[in-house]
């Protein structure tokens, strides 16, 4: 493992990191832009005399059939699916830590439930998983990040169950064990540190995951509900439109798409720069 | 080694608990439905129905009973085929599923061998001359198919070939492979072809590292060494024992298409297994949805276990372990 600066150096000297940073960069500059309201629309308003406008330089993405800017739209629909998935992988590394920490360290019963679950919500394709709890909840946007957080909760369970096995027996861990610290101290002080580039790497490929999840849900109409913007429920909208007005599909799928390669180009960087062994093999 | 030792067994034996446990999940979620669940079960049909009828139906659904008999009178009822019934479509949700199922697998197949005629060639490419301009190609395309969603692709592409070539064969309604292959064929084509570009990705990564990996290992320069023609090194050596990663990573998509496959399945109105469980929560039938949730589990559970086992049969470091 390597240290913070010189993880950021190689991050940054990685041609992957560094666009994956400038991307996420702009697109996160298009959040504050949206949050903040320094945006020119309002992207809930309708304005019935600008109606299907192509994109123009009043309306950069030019505006939907209920002649609402679309550049507006897209800005607030990015931040909400920002939010969503990072509460969502935010939920699922701290649930999936510590439940991965606590089966591989402790072992036994503990780690035999823990293995359970994760197994039992292994069986369920991610979308279908997130679906059906979507579904059962009443919608808003907390409780789509909860469905999300629960598809990717195994996943941090098993990476961090495997290397904490390891670790256990590893000589550092013995030796604070025979000096008769605890082992909640041990688990917290001298194997979680050795964990968390793992951590981090997975993180940061999760948000890619958890923007398309969150859009796919949108999409199917199981997202966050109208007329809150959602990038996936704009392609969706669009669909009949793709004729008439190709620029309603185009603006939110293009936003969206850049969005997730600048996460996964972010991602691969992250790993190259963390985890010297996976270097250059990806 | 006896049988029940068997490493295969003990997988088994561990999908069946696995299983029990996507059970006991899915009654969870029915259960925790707000409202009640005859609402659940019929709908906005409850309003016409007097207190007296309601309450008879909770006895004859056994909802007065404790949530644990609830439990194993449900279990009982799924080892008889009794999934619920339908009310809208006027059909079980077995007879149902009869229907859909073979949909959705003839998709993933189709979509399977499509990502493999796609991954591997392309993987080996990329690996074939690290960080070349053709690694870089395989790269950018591995990269374009994690990053755009099946939803963006599949309406973007219904909607160009209908407006442009007047093209829509799942305009017309579903056919099967036997009622009329060519019509299933096309109405196949689009949503394969989709769902190919998104799963090809992760197969084209994993040749690619499998492919680097065992390229590096030390009997390949043997081999190399003693004279072995480049073509049957490629194939035979490297290709060969590069096979465990992409069979794995190909089971595991497979897996993934059986539910994974809703957001197609929606776009191109093909009623498979996955547009049967978004229908259910349409119409909010909630039987249908979780048990059809179960079906669909129990695909991927079985699937996953046969890579497993397969895996097992060509690596022979595992057979001998």
């Amino acid at each position: 493992m390597s240290t913070g600066r010189e993880s950021w150096r190689l991050l940054l000297k990685s041609k992957s990191g560094l666009i994956g940073l400038i991307i996420t960069g702009l697109i996160v500059a298009l959040i504050v832009a949206s949050v903040i309201g320094v945006l020119p629309y309002d992207p809930i308003t309708q304005h019935a005399a600008s109606r299907m406008q192509p994109p123009s330089a009043a309306h950069w993405f030019g505006t939907d059939r209920f002649g609402r800017d679309i550049f507006a739209r897209v800005a607030a629909g990015v931040a909400n699916s920002a939010l969503i998935a990072v509460v969502a992988v935010t939920f699922a590394t701290i649930v999936g830590t510590a439940a991965g920490l606590v089966g591989g360290f402790f072992r036994g019963a503990s780690d035999a439930a823990i293995s359970g679950v994760t197994n039992v919500l292994f069986a369920f394709p991610p979308l279908l998983l997130a679906l059906s709890l979507a579904s059962v909840f009443t919608r808003n946007w907390f409780t789509i990040a909860v469905a999300i957080a629960v598809v990717y909760i195994p996943i941090f369970i098993r990476v961090t169950r495997g290397p904490v096995l390891t670790l256990r027996e590893i000589d550092f861990v013995r030796a604070a064990r025979a000096t008769g610290q605890s082992r909640w101290r041990i688990m917290v002080a001298h194997v979680l540190p050795n964990i968390t580039s793992i951590i981090i790497v997975q993180v940061t490929l999760s948000l890619s995951w958890a923007v398309l999840t969150e859009a796919s849900l949108s999409f199917l109409g199981l997202g966050t509900p109208p007329p809150a913007p959602s990038l996936g429920s704009m392609v969706y909208e669009a669909r009949t439109l793709l004729t008439l007005a190709p620029w309603t599909m185009l603006a939110p799928g293009a936003v969206m798409v850049l969005f997730v390669v600048g996460l996964n180009l972010l991602g691969d960087g992250v790993r190259d720069a963390l985890d010297p062994q996976s270097r250059g093999r990806k | 080694m006896s049988v029940l030792t068997h490493p295969i067994t003990r997988r088994v034996a561990s999908a069946f608990g696995t299983l029990l446990g996507v059970a006991v999940l899915v009654f969870i979620m029915l259960r925790a439905i707000p409202g009640d669940q005859i609402i659940a079960q019929f709908g906005i049909e409850t309003g016409d129905m007097t207190p007296a009828q309601i309450a008879a139906l909770r006895e004859y659904y056994g909802l007065d009973k404790s949530l644990f008999a609830q439990f194993f009178s449900w279990i009982g009822g799924l080892f008889q085929g009794n999934l619920g019934f339908s009310a809208r479509a006027h059909l079980s949700v077995s007879e149902l599923s009869a229907n859909s199922l073979p949909v959705t697998i003839e998709l993933a197949v189709l979509t399977i061998v499509l990502s493999l005629l796609i991954g591997v060639p392309l993987g080996m490419l990329s690996a074939s001359k690290r960080d070349s301009i053709r690694d870089g190609f395989g790269q950018l395309v591995g990269l374009a198919g994690l990053s755009i969603p099946s939803f963006l692709l599949g309406s973007a592409l219904l909607g160009w070939a209908s407006a442009k070539f007047s093209y829509n064969p799942n305009g017309k309604a579903f056919v099967t492979l036997l009622e009329n292959p060519w019509l299933n064929i096309q109405q196949m084509a689009m949503p394969a072809l989709v769902l190919a570009f998104g799963i090809a990705a992760p197969i084209m990564r994993t040749t690619r590292t499998a492919v680097l990996e065992v390229r590096s290992l030390d009997f390949v320069r043997t081999a190399k060494a003693k004279g072995v023609p480049p073509r049957r090194l490629q194939y035979r050596h490297v290709l060969g024992n590069a096979l465990v990663p992409i069979v794995t990573m190909t089971g595991l998509q497979f897996g993934y298409l059986l539910g994974g496959a809703i957001v197609v399945e929606q776009i191109f109105s093909l009623p498979g297994i996955g547009r049967q469980v978004l229908i259910g929560i349409e119409q909010k039938e909630y039987a249908v949805v979780q048990s059809t949730v179960l079906v669909i589990a129990l695909g991927f559970v079985l699937v996953n276990l046969l890579t497993d086992v397969v895996y097992r049969l060509i690596d022979p470091r595992v057979r001998a372990a």
